[in-house]
């Protein structure tokens, strides 16, 4: 609607300067007739300039909305005309090299949020593994540890030789230098036990012996990382430092004698009823601890022996030994 | 990706932010529930035992 008024007003002033160039040249013509001739034009002049204002502010009207818009319809009506054939294949090309530009930049725009999307994700694995697991791990640890000394309090669970209450742990193991808190030892030590933030004594591939027998290995492992970390600060621990171990009724004091800071993980000799890497050739009664190391990986096993050095019963109130006061 | 999500959010700012902070609560939940442990023992990085192999 606008184009054909703004037409309509080309078209009106164009007549506009038709019809007073018209008259001029009456004028000119009449002027030289008579006097009737200069007044014509005079009229003409009042009557015709009147149609010019009121063209006028449509086109400013329209210059000032659409002033790009004037040249264009020009172009169109006379482009069709001259290029009508060239035009159809002009105006499809333009468009598909838009169109596939448009879908790499989609195509762009979704790689690359995925892969921010792949780095988020990853970074919430840490998250995971370093924090949320250990939550889980010591929070379900807390409620098996409670009840295992509900047991005791009740006189159920292991009462030395025989009376073992395997499933709910055998016992809390204690080692200052380590760790302030007391790891529950339950047993078995596949992942999927030891993820429940609790330190496991072997029964595969070596069928670990437990601290009342008579002689033999105590080998445990626990997670360095993650799921409880309960051995994570085992690099602290130095030769000389004691590893208490309480059941029901007895404290086990063992002391530690050899540490492998390094170690293959298929070398299943350390934890042998005599571990001779430790430097010990006769049979006794030894604790072993096995982690991973170094932190945050499992390239290699990190080894602690110790070896019993007396036993203490447990008295009513539970007076731990003098190495963990 | 994001943005076609949030385009096809209901209400305004506010409460598609609300719906967003909800959405990624949730994925973060089923990450930390259901595919992190599943994918955890696959990745070599808490084997604490010294084994045969």
């Amino acid at each position: 609607m606008a184009e054909d008024a703004k037409g309509a007003g080309n078209a009106e002033g164009a007549a506009g300067d038709g019809t007073s160039g018209g008259p001029a040249d009456d004028g000119a013509t009449a002027g030289a007739g008579g006097a009737e001739g200069t007044v014509r034009p005079a009229e003409d002049r009042t009557t015709d300039p009147a149609p010019e204002p009121e063209a006028r502010p449509e086109l400013d009207a329209d210059a000032d909305t659409e002033p790009t818009t004037d040249a264009e319809p020009d172009d169109r009506e006379s482009e069709p005309e001259t290029e009508a054939d060239s035009e159809p294949e002009s105006v499809p090309e333009p468009a598909p090299v838009s169109r596939t530009r448009g879908r790499v930049a989609v195509v762009v725009g979704v790689v690359g949020e995925l892969l921010i999307t792949a780095g988020l994700v990853l970074a919430l694995f840490v998250v995971y593994s370093l924090w949320w697991t250990n939550v889980v791990a010591n929070r379900e640890a807390d409620r098996k540890s409670e009840r295992v000394r509900d047991h005791w309090a009740a006189g159920r669970g292991p009462d030395g030789p025989g009376a073992r209450d395997l499933k709910d742990g055998i016992g809390f193991l204690h080692v200052p230098s380590m760790t302030d808190d007391d790891v529950l030892v339950t047993k078995g030590t596949e992942t999927k036990e030891l993820n429940h933030g609790i330190a496991g004594y072997y029964t595969e591939p070596v069928r670990s012996a437990l601290p009342w027998d008579q002689s033999g290995n105590f080998a445990l492992a626990a997670h360095r990382d993650g799921h409880g970390a309960k051995f994570h600060d085992i690099d602290r621990i130095d030769e000389g430092d004691p590893v208490v171990f309480e059941t029901k009724n007895t404290w086990y004091v063992y002391e530690v004698y050899a540490i492998l800071p390094k170690t293959s993980k298929y070398n299943v000799d350390v934890l042998d009823a005599v571990p001779k890497e430790s430097g010990r050739k006769d049979a006794g009664r030894y604790v072993t601890l096995t982690t991973c190391t170094p932190v945050f990986t499992s390239e290699h096993r990190y080894v602690v022996w110790g070896e019993l050095v007396r036993t203490e019963d447990v008295d009513e109130d539970r007076t731990p030994p003098r190495e963990l006061r | 990706m994001y943005g076609w999500i949030w385009r096809h959010l209901p209400g305004n700012a506010y409460v598609r932010a609300l719906i967003s902070l909800v959405l990624a609560l949730g994925v973060v939940f089923v990450l930390f529930q259901y595919v992190f442990p599943w994918a955890e023992p696959l990745l070599p990085f808490n084997d604490v035992t010294v084994d045969e192999g």
